[in-house]
């Protein structure tokens, strides 16, 4: 296929990684391995400018994530713009770098919304999945948060190490105030990616999960609403990642690049463009990256004749790279897939006891990621 | 009892949709036309009896009591609404 498919809609979805400074560390974050080598980060007027132009394309819903953005000295000017302009706007944080006088700013400035993510209930366990000492500081955000009137929401991480926890995990929430607790399993993407199979959950772990979970709903009934995300391994027919690349979604990372999805960065073969060098509206309507994945053209048996193609667009592309080598094939969590097996083989080491003195989980560094990226300097 | 958008929801008209939006965290619903001209009358002073009126008076039309019920009773479960005293 070439050239744009039809009826290329607005990018409702603008997703803002302000940056990929972050003071914490985890394990299972979905941050490109090689996040040190691009340091070169956006001025303030650059992305007011870029707010302004995805606005006039339609984008409404902003996310303002990183990295950690309140690393960013200048997220108030930046909100305050968006708000200007009428984006509903979620800050997507950690909770480092929130305190009164700067909750107080932003909401000010127009902040909608502000979802804190936390690694667990335990403070071991917690300061040791994100390698830092937060958990006290994240109990005093979530205060802050109730305090200025913002909805809770709550979001942790799954994972083997934690999904143990997880009625803790909920009664923390619960006392803390929480309206919506989203129990995410980890996605296999970057970090969380070379930490796999330290990371994915035995079945033995989710039923015992998911059964807590029901538990908790039906002792606390509907006020705290939980939703409870498994790992697409489990699956046999693959998520609607982003509805569809090039469809609704937009990110942009630090350094202005343009993405269809926060880990496209890693697919081989495209030059994603930049918003230092190209407007807005030509990147969504008009690059060939943004086109490429666009419609079902580029799509390989068994997608292409597939009845549910329109439902799940064969999947996610950055999947279907990372397993099989070429992002066109089918996402390998579909049972249709020539290479399920690697999900079920994936799966299958899961369910073996995991030997306690196993090699250290990759945290989320500098350090690291320079060696991964095979940075020297 | 008088409706009233539910905490952190936000109803604007966006022009590249052709059509109102609810907004909340993380989600949006798009409107059909009557669900925009009912949720922006819920502003937590009219009643569902003079947000009706009013309805039935802009369209010149009667009878709406029932639809402006139904799609109210749909957005308070949804939490797009709350209803004040």
């Amino acid at each position: 296929m070439s050239g744009a498919a039809p009826n290329i809609g607005p990018p409702l979805w603008l997703l803002l990684e302000l940056t990929y400074r972050c003071p914490l560390h985890c394990v299972f974050c979905y941050n490109p391995t090689d996040f040190a080598r691009n340091e070169a980060e956006l001025t303030t007027d650059e992305w007011l400018r870029v707010l302004r132009e995805a606005r006039a394309l339609g984008a409404v819903q902003l996310g303002l994530s990183g990295g950690e953005p309140l690393s960013r000295d200048d997220l108030e000017p930046i909100v305050a713009e968006a708000h200007k302009l009428g984006f509903y706007i979620n800050l997507i944080t950690s909770g480092v770098g929130l305190n009164e006088a700067r909750i107080k700013a932003l909401q000010d400035a127009g902040l909608d919304h502000i979802q804190l993510s936390f690694q667990d209930s335990t403070r071991q366990m917690n300061d040791f999945l994100s390698s830092t000492r937060t958990f006290d500081l994240k109990s005093k955000v979530a205060a802050l948060i109730r305090q200025y009137d913002y909805p809770m929401v709550l979001n942790v991480v799954l994972h083997r190490l934690n999904i143990d926890h997880v009625e803790d995990i909920l009664e923390m929430a619960q006392r803390m105030g929480a309206q919506y607790v989203e129990l995410a399993n980890t996605q296999y993407y970057g970090w969380g990616f070379l930490n796999r199979d330290q990371l994915m959950p035995s079945r033995e772990q989710l039923r015992r999960a998911e059964q807590a979970t029901q538990r908790f709903r039906e002792r606390a009934g509907q006020k705290m609403k939980i939703f409870f995300v498994v790992p697409d391994y489990y699956e046999t027919r693959p998520k609607a990642c982003m509805n569809g690349l090039g469809s609704v979604f937009l990110t942009l990372t630090p350094d202005g690049t343009a993405l269809p999805c926060h880990a496209a960065r890693m697919l081989p073969g495209f030059e994603f463009p930049n918003v230092r060098e190209q407007n807005v509206e030509w990147i969504w309507r008009d690059s060939p990256a943004f086109n490429h994945f666009r419609g079902d053209g580029w799509m390989k048996e068994p997608c292409r004749s597939c009845p549910e193609k329109g439902k799940d667009f064969g999947g996610c592309r950055c999947q279907a790279y990372l397993l099989t080598g070429d992002p066109a094939n089918t996402d390998p969590v579909c049972d249709l897939s020539p290479h399920h097996h690697l999900v079920t083989e994936a799966v299958a080491r899961a369910q073996l006891p995991h030997v306690e003195e196993k090699p250290v989980l990759f945290f989320r560094d500098r350090a690291n990621s320079r060696k991964l990226s095979g940075c020297t300097g | 009892m008088k409706p009233a958008l539910g905490h952190g929801y936000r109803l604007q008209w966006e022009a590249a949709q052709n059509a109102h939006v609810l907004l909340y965290p993380e989600g949006m619903v798009k409107l059909n036309g009557s669900a925009g001209e009912i949720l922006k009358r819920c502003d937590g002073q009219r009643t569902v009896a003079e947000i009706t009126a009013d309805l039935e008076r802009a369209f010149e039309v009667q009878g709406l009591r029932s639809d402006v019920d139904a799609f109210v009773s749909h957005a308070v479960e949804n939490g797009w609404l709350e209803l004040r005293a």
